[in-house]
């Protein structure tokens, strides 16, 4: 027997109701992180050599990966803690590394990101320990994996707060990372 | 969560404390007072149509028409001389407003943050310009132009008492003025929505008399006082290397950024959290420690200070006179 009228309105209304559900998820905004993801810095290993038995690492798993919110606030932080003022506005790159390419120097994970930021690098990168919360932190690590579209699509802005000479990030390609051998830039001109 | 705001005037349209607010008041009186005689004559009209004996008439009889026809017109004619007074009075008023007066005005720059007001008393020599928080002092009897500008959203600059409202745009420089007549502390409200903590982004207006409006510029152009006791010292480390300073700056000390609400002279102001707390060591030691208890998704993050550290921060900040 076919199906009538109703039933197929209902079967649409469903799936409807149901990508509807999963797109609340994108925009949740958590203003108060819960301990575990706010403690994140000890978990952060960042070399497989290490004394003693080998432990298995576990991959700390980033707490705002599927969060568009998150990851405008960390474009807000972006600005405002001056990271644009060496890594470009857009993560182009001037007098430090470039952030929107396929290249890096210290990994891409969300947890080497993360503690590059909280204890800074040699050559010019500054600590942001006890400066910034873990929360605004993972929040940055969300908006520098954005700039080389690291997110799913439909978690990536589809405009830009500013005017841009690149194309906004639901339009940018992923950029495959790998890792750099390169030293990091020294003070040479 | 009842939270209790500081003393200020209470806020209302009708009770202009300015002579824009009273011109603006001064139509919205006439304006209520003619629509309402209007209204009271429609309806007794009605009633007395409602309720005459009928008697029987021919509605062909030339006489009753005529008179019919008469009623008719010198009503709708009365409307429209209604109407023309009030747009003409309303093109009078919205040209009076939207004129600065002729006296020097005091120019004030007015930006507007998600969630926080910053005013900015700008002079020829750097070292004089002040930025402050939500808290807006003006010279009594002087109007005060505000340049307006937005950094994220947009908002709107109301204080019922004192102007009506006008947008502060992202990207587009706008402007306005108010004056006040009388001393006293006006509150305004951001008037347009701006996101999470639109409800909670207050201002407040302080009129002074004018020889104490300069002594507040004078005393505001000062740097920082130095802590006097140890507590109040180590508060001042406190400030500068928890994360304090990467926001906020305090002039006289190496913290200068720009990102929150200037704190030079914060023990002196009635209020914190845009003019949503009054300014005391609870209130400010609950703010510190979690602002998003206050107010959920305002930007200053939660700060895990032990419990010496935040004396140590309020005794400071509380000194900062």
């Amino acid at each position: 027997m076919r199906p009538g009228i109703a039933t197929r309105a209902l079967t649409v209304m469903l799936a409807v109701a149901t990508l509807a559900t999963a797109g609340c998820k994108r925009e949740e905004r958590r203003f108060r992180e819960v301990p575990p993801a706010a403690d994140a810095t000890t978990n952060v290993v960042m070399s497989t050599l290490q004394p003693g038995p080998s432990v298995v690492s576990v991959a700390t798993e980033h707490p705002y990966d599927k969060d568009a919110f998150a990851i405008a606030q960390g474009q807000r932080l972006y600005v405002q803690m001056n990271c644009a003022g060496c890594h470009g506005l857009a993560g182009g790159g001037s007098i430090g590394p470039p952030l929107m390419d396929a290249k890096w120097i210290y990994g891409s994970d969300p947890a080497n990101i993360f503690s590059t930021i909280v204890e800074g690098r040699p050559n010019g990168m500054p600590s942001w320990k006890g400066k910034l919360s873990n929360d605004q932190v993972w929040q940055l690590v969300a908006y520098i994996r954005d700039m080389s579209a690291q997110h799913r699509k439909d978690v990536r802005t589809s405009r830009t707060d500013d005017m841009a000479a690149i194309p906004d990030d639901q339009n940018r390609n992923r950029q495959t990372p790998r890792p750099s051998t390169n030293a990091p830039s020294s003070t040479k001109p | 969560m009842i939270l209790q705001a500081p003393r200020y005037t209470q806020q209302s349209m009708v009770d202009p404390a300015g002579p824009k607010a009273a011109m603006v008041d001064h139509f919205w009186h006439f304006l209520i007072i003619t629509a309402s005689i209007v209204t009271a004559v429609v309806f007794i009209t009605l009633l007395i149509a409602l309720f005459k004996r009928r008697r029987p008439v021919e509605p062909q009889e030339p006489a009753v028409h005529r008179s019919l026809t008469r009623w008719v017109s010198a009503s709708a004619a009365m409307t429209l001389v209604i109407i023309v007074v009030f747009l003409v009075l309303d093109f009078r008023l919205g040209r009076a407003i939207a004129t600065v007066p002729a006296q020097t005005p005091l120019r004030v720059n007015v930006i507007g943050h998600q969630w926080w007001w910053e005013f900015q008393y700008p002079d020829t020599v750097p070292s004089n310009w002040i930025s402050t928080a939500n808290e807006l002092h003006i010279p009594v009897g002087r109007p005060v132009l505000l340049n307006m500008s937005s950094p994220d959203v947009i908002h709107s600059f109301w204080v019922p008492n004192l102007s009506g409202k006008k947008d502060l745009i992202p990207g587009h420089a706008t402007e306005t003025w108010i004056e006040a007549d009388s001393a006293g502390v006006y509150r305004g409200q951001c008037a347009e929505f701006c996101g999470l903590q639109h409800a909670k982004m207050a201002l407040l207006v302080i009129a002074d008399p004018p020889a104490k409006f300069n002594q507040w510029l004078t005393a505001s152009r000062a740097p920082a006082d130095e802590p006097g006791d140890s507590t109040a010292k180590a508060g001042k480390q406190v400030f500068l290397t928890a994360g304090c300073s990467v926001c906020h700056a305090i002039a006289g000390t190496n913290a200068g950024a720009t990102v929150g609400p200037n704190l030079t002279h914060f023990g002196s102001r009635l209020s914190i959290a845009a003019a949503s707390l009054p300014n005391n060591r609870g209130n400010l030691g609950g703010w510190v420690l979690d602002p998003q208890r206050i107010k959920p998704g305002a930007m200053m993050p939660p700060n895990g200070l032990e419990p010496d550290q935040l004396n140590a921060i309020i005794a400071y900040l509380e000194g900062l006179k």
